[in-house]
């Protein structure tokens, strides 16, 4: 690594592709990114932008005859891609920990809590039973669990879901991780468990200074917690860049019609924002063009790229496709919005 | 006046316990709620989950009983199952609901899906049908034959439009929308909300919104109600709660809505910090002493707020 100690994740031309019949088509289509430690690298996209199954080819939870993962995932000296199992089980959990959505699914619902959060620590560290058990404690009280002996001894179903929650975080930070994958952490809780749980992982990142990739199709909750963005669409990197970029000068068409579809806070408008058609399938994505191209047809197919390549518009701030410098919404004139990114 | 409206509406559910299965205590999903409904008016219901607003939801479509208290629709009070049906209520009141793929049958064409309200209530041929659920698909933007496919042969989107086109086909005057996006993407959620709001112009319909999604339903309502514990704790217009909520649980519930500006996240923050802190020290007086929320006060002409005594004194002082 050039900056030993600063890059945690150096994800280069990543393929996953899944069996869909006889043939394998790409969910996740050149991928390359990087992960820093102490940041937040959101991943943003609607469902079927292949942005969960990135986070699973990372973790290698694919199975080999099902899904086809090429390209490399190098953690240190190690490239996670092709990793036989032994060696990959004593990364997961110990070097990177994973959230998931729904508390209630990723728990067990026949385990105690704290028997759930030692058996991590059973497959990773040499601790006997009592230190576990001190370690399990002391977690519960990290991730903002009140009076954590009751907990210890208690089911998943008889916690709430932000509870639950926290119960999974604890797991994932148990060995504490340098890296933190958190695949939509908040979708399945209510606004105000959302706040207290995207403030835990901030505080948890600046206690142990992990690398987290944040998956979600909030863009509020991007604009809250993330320091890097990475927008997918249909498989694809479309935009990369600073959170600051992304929210203040978006630039690529897809990232600018999805802030705009969102309801605007302080604007009165009565129609929303649609963006044409639908997103592809993964047999119907194209190789070798744009992919949003379809779903902006009044852009002439001229300003698209061939081959679309990232384009860097500003320091750290890379978009596809040249289709962005043509680009205006339907509703407006096309010379002003030219002006305005060239400018 | 209004065109619905729901007077001191009460829904306990019994927790049996013990040897002999005796009722021991009730669960008061709803206890005590009051409101109106005008036509052509979308009202919305926000609340967390548990807070009951789906349970108000049911009963207004006639599908929960209510333990006490009124629906009045039309002069009548529909809580009574023999005076739905003499006024016709279950044609005029429909539901859209939250995930579409369970509430379309999947063994079921959509044709058959989009008419079997029309079956209920109404005698066509088979062609004026087919005509009907064509033109149907038609205000929710699908081609007509999308009526000869499967539920499953459509994507999220397309399914709750689907959903849209049952709820409408019996010409209702008030639709029940129990979170109909939230299970939506960003830009879908857009093309399904642009739907219910010409649906709404066009035909005249009342929606009562519920959701929790406090920015969806600032797009969609003029008028709302706040929801907690089975009580509100404000109603007001859109400018009374987004720009002067009263109570402290409103006002945590949108300071914990992430906003769209990293450049203010700090600040954001802070406050959210700081209403926090202010709530967990004051809850106590904004609730009696059996977690009960407080009766409703009249602040305004549109708005009323569950203020304990004190603060409303401090308020009229203000004000005076």
């Amino acid at each position: 690594m050039d900056k030993p100690g600063d890059l945690l994740l150096d994800i280069q031309h990543l393929h996953t592709a899944f069996r869909v019949g006889d043939d394998f088509y790409d969910a996740v289509d050149d991928v390359n990114l990087t992960l820093k430690k102490d940041e937040v690298l959101a991943i943003v996209g609607e469902s079927g932008s292949g942005k969960s199954t990135l986070a699973t080819s990372i973790i290698g939870l694919h199975n080999p005859t099902n899904a086809k993962v090429t390209g490399d995932i190098l953690y240190s000296d190690l490239n996670l891609v092709g990793l036989n199992e032994p060696i990959y089980n004593r990364i997961r959990g110990n070097d990177i920990g994973m959230i998931f959505q729904d508390p209630l699914a990723a728990l067990n619902p026949l385990m105690r809590i704290g028997d759930q959060i030692a058996e991590t620590l059973v497959y990773h560290t040499k601790l006997n039973k009592e230190d576990r058990e001190k370690r399990v404690l002391e977690l519960l009280d990290q991730v903002g669990i009140p009076n954590p002996p009751r907990v210890f001894r208690q089911y998943p179903h008889e916690l709430s879901g932000g509870m639950r929650q926290r119960v999974v975080i604890a797991i994932a930070i148990a060995c504490k991780p340098p890296i933190i994958i958190a695949d939509e952490p908040t979708t399945a809780l209510d606004v105000t468990i959302q706040a207290q749980i995207l403030d835990l992982l901030k505080q948890i990142q600046k206690e142990t200074h992990s690398g987290i990739i944040l998956i979600t199709h909030d863009l509020g909750v991007v604009a809250e917690t993330a320091d890097r963005v990475a927008v997918m669409y249909a498989g694809q990197l479309v935009e990369t860049g600073s959170v600051y970029d992304i929210f203040q000068h978006p630039t690529h068409p897809y990232t600018r019609s999805l802030l705009r579809s969102m309801p605007q806070a302080d604007s009165d408008d009565d129609e929303l924002y649609v963006i044409d058609g639908v997103v592809p399938t993964l047999k119907e994505m194209q190789v070798d063009t744009c992919r949003f191209a379809k779903r902006i047809p009044w852009i002439p197919e001229e300003a698209h790229e061939a081959h679309p390549t990232m384009h860097e518009v500003g320091p750290n701030h890379f978009v596809q496709c040249t289709c962005y410098k043509h680009f205006h919404f339907r509703d407006e004139p096309e010379s002003t919005l030219t002006a305005q990114t060239e400018g | 006046m209004a065109m619905i409206e729901i007077k001191n509406l009460k829904i306990h559910y019994p927790i049996r316990s013990g040897f002999f299965n005796r009722v021991t205590d009730y669960v008061y999903a709803v206890d005590g709620v009051n409101f109106d409904i005008e036509e052509g008016e979308t009202y919305g219901l926000i609340g967390e989950s548990g807070s009951g607003k789906s349970t108000i939801g049911k009963a207004v479509v006639g599908l929960e009983k209510p333990t006490s208290g009124q629906i009045i629709y039309k002069g009548v009070d529909i809580t009574k199952k023999s005076n739905r049906s003499k006024i016709h209520y279950n044609k005029d009141v429909q539901m859209i609901f939250q995930d579409s793929l369970s509430s379309l049958n999947p063994k079921k064409r959509i044709r058959d899906i989009i008419a079997e309200p029309i079956r209920n209530f109404e005698r066509m041929s088979d062609t004026e049908e087919r005509k009907r659920v064509g033109e149907l698909l038609d205000i929710v933007g699908m081609p007509a034959d999308s009526m000869y496919k499967y539920p499953f042969e459509f994507s999220g989107g397309q399914r709750q439009r689907i959903g849209i086109a049952r709820a409408v086909s019996t010409n209702p005057k008030l639709i029940v929308a129990d979170e109909p996006v939230s299970a939506l993407d960003l830009s879908v959620q857009a093309q399904v909300l642009n739907f219910m709001k010409q649906i709404q112009r066009e035909y005249n319909i009342s929606y009562l919104f519920i959701s929790h999604d406090l920015g969806v339903v600032k797009h969609m309502c003029k008028n709302m109600a706040i929801m907690t514990r089975g009580r509100f704790v404000e109603i007001g217009t859109r400018e009374d709660i987004y720009k002067d909520p009263l109570h402290i649980y409103t006002q945590r519930l949108l300071s914990a809505i992430p906003s769209m500006s990293p450049a203010t996240r700090e600040a954001d923050l802070a406050h959210r910090k700081e209403v926090e802190h202010i709530y967990r020290d004051e809850e106590s007086r904004y609730y009696n002493e059996n977690g009960r929320v407080l009766d409703l006060k009249q602040i305004s002409a549109t708005h009323q707020v569950a203020l304990p005594d004190s603060e409303l004194e401090k308020l009229k002082g203000g004000l005076a």
